[in-house]
C-alpha cells in the first residue's frame, strides 16, 4: 500500500478502461452473475420451504424422542419395577431383561424391616377391578381418573373395614436405587424420596386413595400432570422414573451394548474373558458337544444381536456389489467394442447399442430392483440383477466413450505389420483402454457396495432390509448402530483396496 | 548358464542376448502365472458368491426363471390407453370401485378444476428433493472443500479432520439417516432431503477439494503478494478458475441424486419411489407402467439437460471420467 507513488490521472484511467473492455465493460449477465445466482438460489429455497412445508415439519418433529433414540445407539436401559402395592416392597424386572433372569444388581439395595401387608383382598368386584383399571388408564385421562377416584372414595373405606385383612411381619421395607453418583431414589411403601444433584423431592404415597402427593414445590426435573397423579422424574441421560401409587417404574440407562457377545441364555453369559476361556477349556458343559462349539453357537445365535444373521446379510450386500459389477463388466466389455464407432464402423449397430445402454441406465436401479424382487423373490439375486442391469448400461456407455477417444496410431502400427482384426484389437486397442476400464470397474464396485445397502431395503437382499426392520420398530437403535459400524468398516476396506488397485493400474494416486 | 568369455566380444553379445531373452521369458512366464492365479481366484470367488446368493435367496434362480416371464406378462395392462389415463388421472372405463382404476382420486387441484396429475406431482416432489439436496450439498461442500485442500490449508490437523468428516458423511448409509429422521418427523419427504443432502456434502466436498488442489496457484501468489487475506485469496484467486468444474460436478451429482431420491422415496420417504413400490406390490399394471414411463422420461431429460449444460460450461472435459 505504501509503495503507490502517484494516483493515476483521469486520462490514464480512461485509457486503461478503453484498453481492457473485457474487464471494465462486461455484459450485464456476467457482471451480476454472482448476485443473480444467489437470488435464484434464495428464491428456489423459499419455494422449496413452502413446497415441503419445512417449517411445519420441523416444528412438529418429535425432538424429545430424537435424544432418546440417539442415546439408544450407544446405551441400553434396565427397567426394574419397585412395587409396594400390598405394603411390602417387591423388585421385579420385565421378562427378557438385559440382566437375565432373577437379576440382583448392586445399584438396588433392599432393607429388611417390619411391614404391614395386605394378605387378603375383598373379592368384591368393584373394589378389586377399579384399582387395576385406574392405574392403567388414569395417567393420561382426567375423566377416568376422577371417575376412579369417586368410585374408590365411595367403595374403598367400606371394603377396607369389611374385607381387607392385614398382617404385620418382617419383610422388605425399603429399597434404595442408585441412578448415578448424585441421583438416588429411596423407596418405602408410604414415601418416595428422590435426590438429584443438590435438590430432593419427597413424595407421599397414598395407597388407599391411589394418590401420589408431592411434598413442597416440584423441582424442574420432575413433572406431575395434575395433583395426585403420577410423578415423572428425569435424570437426563442416566434415566428416568415414574412414581405411581402402587409402584415406581425406574428406567436406568447404562453406556455400552448389553450382552453383545453372549445373551443371558448362554452358559458363558456374564463372565469375563478369562473366565470364558477357563470354562471353555474346562469340563464339558453339555454331553457330546465341544465347549468351543457351544461358545461359537451362542455368539452366532445371540438372540438380541443376531450376529450370524447380520454377518450373512452383510456378506449378501458385498456379494451383490461384487457379482453385479463383475457381470456388468463382462457384458459391457465386448458390447462396448461394437458400440464404439471407430472400432465397429456400422452406424446402425453403434446407435442401437448406445440407446440400449441408455435404456438400461435410465430405467432406474430402483425399478430394476423392485422388478427383480417380484421375479426372484426377496434376496440377493434381485440385487445382483438390478446392479448388473444398471451398470451394464453405465459401464457400456463409459467404455464405448473411452474406446472412441483412443489413439489410432497404435492400431495402425499393429495393422501395418499384417495382424488380423482380433490381434489388432488385442494389441492395438486393449492395452490402451484396459487400465481405464479396470479403474472404472473398481470405482463402480466401490460405489455399488454403498448403493447395495439401500436397494436392499426395498427387498433386494442384503443388510438394507435388516437395517430397515431394525429402524421401523424404533427399539433396536443399538443394532442399527452395530450394522452401520460394520458397513462403514466394509466400505472403508473396499475403498482402500480399490484405491490401491486403481493407483497401481493408472500409475497415479487417485484415492 | 552359458559361461561368458570376456575376451571375445561376439560371444559376450550373444550370451548377453541369451541372458536377456531368458530373463524376459521368465518374466512373461511369471506374469502369466500371476494372471492365471488372479483369474482363478476371481472365478472361485464368483462361483462361491453366486452359490451363496442363490442359496440365501427366497426363490431359487432356476426355479424362478420360468415364472419370470409370467411376471412380465402380468405387467401388461388390459388396454394401452390405461397407461395414458393412469398418467394423467383420467377416468377409466374399467372403474369398479377398487384402487386399481381410481385414477382421478389422486388429482391435486390447485385452481378450480385445474389439477396436477398425482404422479407428475410426485415426480416434481422427487425432483425437488434432488435439486434441494444438491443445492445444500453444493453450499456446504463449497464451504468445506477449501479447508481440505493441501494448497490452501496448511494446518495439518484441520485438513485431516475435514477430510475424514467428509469421508464419514459419504460412507454413512443414507438409509439410516432417512430412517432416523423418519422416526422424528414421521412420513414425508424431509427425511429424504436430509439423507441425500448429507451424502451429497461428502461426495461433492471430495470432488471439489481435488479440483482445488489442481488449481493454478499463480493468481493466488499474486494476491498474496499484494497482501490479500485468506478469504480474498480464495474468492478472487481460486474460485473463478474452479467454478466451471464445480458446477459440472454439481450437475453430475444432480443426475445421481434424482436416482437416489427415487430410491430413498421407495423406502417410505415420499415422492415417486413410494408410489412405484406400492403399485408394483399391489399389481396395478397400468399405474406401474405409467410411473416407469414418467420416471424414464424424467431421468433421460435430466441427463440430457445436465449433459448439455456441462458441455456448455466446461466443454468435453466434463465427459472425462471423474471418480
Amino acid at each position: 500500500m505504501t509503495l503507490s507513488a502517484q494516483p493515476l490521472s483521469a486520462a490514464q484511467v480512461d485509457e486503461i478502461i478503453a484498453r481492457q473492455p473485457d474487464v471494465f465493460r462486461r455484459p450485464f449477465h456476467k457482471r451480476f452473475a454472482a448476485p443473480l445466482a444467489v437470488a435464484a438460489v434464495t428464491a428456489y429455497c423459499i419455494y422449496a420451504f413452502w413446497f415441503f412445508s419445512i417449517g411445519q415439519v420441523f416444528a412438529n418433529g418429535n425432538w424429545n424422542i430424537a435424544g432418546t433414540y440417539l442415546a439408544d445407539w450407544v446405551s441400553y436401559e434396565v427397567r426394574p419395577d419397585i412395587e409396594y402395592r400390598d405394603g411390602e416392597i417387591e423388585v421385579t424386572f420385565p421378562r427378557f431383561s438385559p440382566l437375565g433372569e432373577n437379576p440382583d444388581p448392586d445399584w438396588i439395595e433392599t432393607e429388611q424391616g417390619t411391614v404391614t401387608v395386605i394378605i387378603d383382598r375383598p373379592t368384591d368386584n368393584s373394589a378389586s377391578a377399579a384399582p387395576a383399571s385406574g392405574s392403567f388408564m388414569s395417567p393420561n385421562s382426567d375423566a377416568t381418573f376422577t371417575a376412579d377416584d369417586n368410585a374408590l372414595g365411595g367403595a374403598a373405606p367400606v371394603a377396607a373395614e369389611d374385607a381387607v385383612v392385614t398382617e404385620t411381619r418382617l419383610g422388605i421395607a425399603r429399597a434404595l436405587v442408585t441412578i448415578n453418583e448424585r441421583g438416588t431414589i429411596d423407596v418405602t411403601p408410604d414415601r418416595v424420596i428422590v435426590t438429584r444433584y443438590n435438590g430432593s423431592l419427597e413424595v407421599l404415597i397414598d395407597r388407599q386413595n391411589e394418590q401420589v402427593l408431592v411434598e413442597g414445590p416440584l423441582p424442574d426435573w420432575a413433572t406431575q400432570r395434575e395433583p395426585g397423579a403420577k410423578v415423572f422424574v428425569d435424570f437426563g441421560f442416566y434415566g428416568r422414573a415414574e412414581i405411581r401409587h402402587r409402584e415406581v417404574k425406574v428406567n436406568r440407562r447404562f453406556l455400552g451394548w448389553e450382552n453383545f457377545v453372549f445373551d443371558p441364555a448362554s452358559p458363558y453369559w456374564g463372565l469375563g474373558f478369562g473366565e470364558v476361556m477357563g470354562k471353555a477349556f474346562g469340563p464339558p458343559i453339555e454331553e457330546g458337544r465341544s465347549n468351543f462349539g457351544i461358545m461359537w453357537e451362542n455368539i452366532v445365535y445371540n438372540a438380541e444381536w443376531q450376529h450370524g444373521d447380520v454377518w450373512i446379510k452383510l456378506l449378501q450386500t458385498i456379494v451383490m456389489a461384487f457379482v453385479g459389477t463383475l457381470f456388468a463388466v463382462l457384458i459391457a466389455f465386448p458390447l462396448s467394442f461394437a458400440a464404439a464407432r471407430n472400432i465397429t464402423p456400422n452406424r446402425f449397430v453403434n446407435q442401437l447399442l448406445k440407446r440400449f445402454f441408455d435404456f438400461l441406465r435410465s430405467v432406474d436401479m430402483l425399478i430394476w430392483a423392485l422388478f427383480f424382487t417380484r421375479a426372484f423373490g426377496p434376496g440377493p439375486l434381485a440385487g445382483i440383477s438390478a446392479i448388473f442391469f444398471t451398470d451394464t448400461g453405465t459401464l457400456g456407455k463409459l467404455y464405448s466413450e473411452a474406446l472412441e477417444n483412443i489413439d489410432d496410431k497404435q492400431r495402425e502400427g499393429v495393422r501395418s505389420v499384417g495382424a488380423g482384426p482380433a490381434a489388432v484389437q488385442r494389441f492395438g486397442v486393449v492395452p490402451q483402454v484396459l487400465p481405464i476400464f479396470a479403474s472404472q470397474a473398481l470405482y463402480f464396485w466401490e460405489s455399488n457396495t454403498r448403493s447395495a445397502t439401500i436397494i436392499g431395503a426395498v427387498g433386494a437382499g442384503g443388510i438394507g432390509l435388516k437395517l430397515w426392520e431394525a429402524m421401523r420398530t424404533n427399539q433396536d437403535w443399538e443394532n442399527v448402530f452395530y450394522m452401520v459400524i460394520l458397513i462403514l468398516i466394509v466400505v472403508f476396506i473396499f475403498d482402500n483396496i480399490s484405491g490401491a488397485l486403481r493407483a497401481r493400474l493408472i500409475g497415479r494416486h487417485s484415492g | 548358464m552359458a559361461s561368458t568369455d570376456l575376451h571375445d566380444p561376439d560371444a559376450y553379445v550373444q550370451n548377453g542376448r541369451y541372458d536377456v531373452d531368458r530373463h524376459w521369458r521368465e518374466l512373461v512366464r511369471q506374469r502369466r502365472l500371476y494372471t492365471a492365479l488372479s483369474l482363478g481366484i476371481l472365478l472361485v470367488a464368483l462361483f462361491a458368491s453366486l452359490w451363496f446368493a442363490n442359496e440365501t435367496n427366497a426363490g431359487k434362480f432356476f426355479d424362478r426363471l420360468p415364472h419370470f416371464f409370467d411376471f412380465v406378462g402380468g405387467m401388461i395392462p388390459r388396454d394401452g390407453w390405461e397407461v395414458w389415463r393412469a398418467l394423467f388421472d383420467l377416468e377409466s372405463p374399467y372403474y369398479d370401485g377398487s384402487f386399481k382404476y381410481d385414477y382421478p382420486d389422486g388429482r391435486v387441484y390447485f385452481w378450480g378444476t385445474w389439477y396436477i396429475p398425482e404422479y407428475i406431482h410426485k415426480m416434481v416432489e422427487t425432483l425437488n428433493i434432488a435439486i434441494l439436496s444438491t443445492l445444500i450439498g453444493f453450499i456446504f461442500g463449497f464451504l468445506l472443500c477449501f479447508l481440505a485442500a493441501t494448497n490452501l490449508t496448511t494446518t495439518r490437523w484441520l485438513r485431516f479432520f475435514v477430510r475424514r468428516f467428509m469421508e464419514f458423511l459419504r460412507a454413512f448409509p443414507e438409509i439410516v439417516i432417512a430412517g432416523f429422521f423418519l422416526a422424528i418427523f414421521s412420513l414425508g419427504p424431509v427425511p429424504a432431503i436430509i439423507a441425500v443432502s448429507i451424502h451429497t456434502i461428502g461426495a461433492l466436498g471430495k470432488m471439489f477439494f481435488e479440483v482445488v488442489e489442481n488449481a493454478d496457484m499463480k493468481p493466488d501468489e499474486g494476491l498474496r503478494a499484494v497482501g490479500a487475506n485468506w478469504t480474498e485469496r480464495v474468492w478472487f484467486g481460486i474460485v473463478p478458475q474452479i467454478m466451471p468444474n464445480f458446477l459440472s460436478y454439481t450437475l453430475l451429482r444432480l443426475e445421481i441424486n434424482v436416482r437416489a431420491s427415487t430410491i430413498i422415496g421407495a423406502v417410505g420417504a415420499g415422492g415417486i419411489g413410494e408410489v412405484l413400490r406400492l403399485s408394483i406390490s399391489r399389481g396395478h399394471e397400468a399405474k406401474t407402467l405409467a410411473i416407469i414411463l414418467l420416471l424414464f422420461v424424467t431421468i433421460v431429460a435430466v441427463d440430457q439437460l445436465s449433459a448439455w449444460l456441462r458441455r456448455k460450461i466446461v466443454g468435453d472435459q466434463a465427459f472425462q471420467f471423474g471418480a
